[in-house]
């Protein structure tokens, strides 16, 4: 199954049969794709859908004051949970719309002055398709190669940076290898250069300390739906001291001061503010925990079967993220094998081009190796029982697919198929 | 995605995995696909004196349709001779499997696989040699 930026990660394993882990459904360990909402999000949305169904832009009587207010509250939450303020906030449908408000948004409200970008290889697809597609008009764009523990040299940075350059682009945290980015530093090196610095924070809200002044982060993108909130809706913070303009994509009644105008999704709205209420509450706690279960995850799997490797820094990663190569085992059969939990694959066996994750290639993993990557997602709901049994689960379909593998017999002859001259196809 | 009930099983139980001896000179192996683009299949014939394929081995690094697509051929190709089975075309072994238009390739690498083990079996058993 080919992954296309969260689509891609969203694929799980759609394989019927009997589980043998006796459950009616796969265990889901793919929490970077999308996660379940929090019994309390959903209590706190219900009465917005119903009773209190108001307009929250009807200016003029109760029922508009009362969405208004659950609006306003909401948006007080999710600044809070960034270090902003409330006027900070600007609702969107989500992180993909955010980026391209975010990136095309400056780029053309600044574009007498500036038309340079800076961004990195890894980021994700919509905020590379919003600089591809601003290099179709005036732009010139930067994309910064990462190391190969996926994270960028902040030296090449600041190179980068020119008196053209209006923005810089660098995700907090990456969707597939859970990396993250030294973003004070960053933020420290734009502001020194007059810069904008915009960040890509679907991954990184909730399960690390996020701090926009501390960071000198000037733009981040949020989505609730990473963090137990619904599908729907995201948010863009954009600063307003120094005063932070765009230009913006959704034209009409003015809401959201002007810079996405329609009218807000009150139940949503509410179901995102409450969502960072409990992230910033509990994210102690919760990355002590998964934390605890990532490394035994790990540990078990790396225990039960030899030539396995982690993809992206061990250190400085979100605890519930592993992305794992299970050498000469391909990904997506691996899936298949893998039916009792639900994860992703950076292979991409049905893709025309047949290109794996561009994201693994970048760290300079082969090919070969890329395609035999898995992402496994911890999350709120995942139980100690949940990774022992994925520990086994995973162990027993690698070393039964290791003696299907052709690859696997020549490296226990010991040859190396890299010495083998294969045709592509 | 949801795979075929044939693919499944085919996946769930492959026939025939293993491998021959490659010295053996009754045996032809064809090693086909690439590491880098995600398929690998390697699929071994034993042929006897009359040129009829005794038995068939397979390994395959790939998806479920790429193992399924092989091991599909090895039950397939046993009891040919080295002629009939050169003529397995992709389009059966799809057909067969029900794969979807994004799978067609693991189809095409299947048939490849089979007639790279002939084209072997008859290079070291010589053309005049060769049991037709």
């Amino acid at each position: 199954m080919k992954i296309a930026g969260d689509a891609r990660m969203s694929n799980m394993t759609a394989i019927q049969g009997t589980k043998s882990n006796g459950l009616a459904q796969p265990i889901y360990l793919d929490y970077q794709a999308t996660t379940p909402c929090d019994p309390r999000v959903v209590q706190a949305m219900l009465p917005y859908f119903t009773e209190r169904f108001g307009n929250p832009h009807s200016r003029n009587h109760y029922y508009g004051w009362e969405a208004e207010e659950a609006v306003e509250l909401a948006r007080e939450q999710i600044a809070a949970i960034i270090g902003a303020d409330a006027k900070e906030i600007v609702f969107t449908s989500g992180a993909t719309e955010s980026n391209n408000l975010a990136i095309k948004g400056v780029a053309h409200f600044y574009r007498e002055k500036k038309n340079h970008i800076v961004t990195v290889v890894t980021e994700h697809k919509c905020v590379l398709d919003s600089c591809r597609h601003l290099e179709q008009e005036v732009f010139k764009v930067t994309y910064l190669p990462v190391q190969k523990n996926g994270l960028i040299r902040l030296e090449e940075l600041e190179a980068a940076i020119t008196d053209q350059t209006s923005l810089v682009s660098v995700m907090a945290v990456n969707n597939e290898i859970g990396v993250i980015q030294p973003l004070a530093e960053i933020g420290a090196i734009c502001r020194k250069h007059g810069v904008f610095f915009h960040t890509d924070a679907a991954q990184a809200v909730g399960k690390i300390p996020l701090d926009v002044n501390a960071m000198n982060i000037d733009l981040m993108s949020l989505t609730a739906h990473k963090i137990y909130g619904p599908k729907g809706i995201g948010a863009l913070y954009v600063r307003r001291r120094p005063r932070v303009r765009l230009q913006s994509l959704i034209h009409g009644g003015g809401q959201e001061r002007g810079m996405r105008s329609g009218t807000l999704a009150t139940p949503l709205c509410v179901g995102f503010g409450e969502a960072c209420r409990i992230a910033q509450k509990e994210m102690a706690s919760e990355a002590e925990r998964l934390r605890g279960l990532r490394d035994r995850l790990l540990n078990g799997v790396k225990a039960g079967l030899p030539e396995v490797y982690l993809n992206g820094d061990l250190e400085r990663r979100i605890p519930g993220n592993l992305n794992i190569s299970f050498a000469f085992v391909e990904g997506e059969g691996l899936m298949m094998g893998v039916k009792d939990i639900a994860v992703s694959s950076g292979s991409a066996c049905t893709s025309a081009s047949l290109e794996p994750s561009y994201v693994l290639r970048a760290l300079g993993l082969d090919a070969e190796m890329a395609h035999t990557s898995l992402r496994i997602g911890i999350g709120r709901f995942t139980t100690e029982k949940d990774i022992d049994y994925s520990i086994g689960h995973i162990v027993e379909a690698v070393s039964r697919l290791r003696e299907l593998s052709p690859l696997w017999e020549m490296h226990l002859e010991g040859i190396d198929i890299k010495s083998i001259q294969w045709a592509d196809h | 995605m949801a795979y075929s009930e044939k693919v499944i099983d085919h996946y769930e139980h492959p026939r025939n995995v293993g491998s021959f001896q490659k010295e053996d000179g009754g045996v032809g192996t064809g090693l086909v696909g690439a590491p880098a683009c995600g398929d690998v299949m390697k699929l071994q014939i034993k042929v006897s004196a009359e040129g009829i394929i005794e038995d068939a081995k397979f390994k395959t690094f790939g998806c479920g349709s790429a193992i399924a697509s092989s091991s599909l051929v090895t039950e397939w190709v046993k009891g040919k001779t080295l002629d009939e089975a050169a003529k397995i075309k992709n389009t059966e072994i799809a057909q067969h499997l029900a794969l979807p238009p994004v799978k067609i390739h693991c189809s095409v690498l299947a048939e490849d696989a089979i007639k790279a083990a002939i084209a072997d079996y008859k290079k070291k058993n010589g053309p005049e040699d060769a049991a037709q």
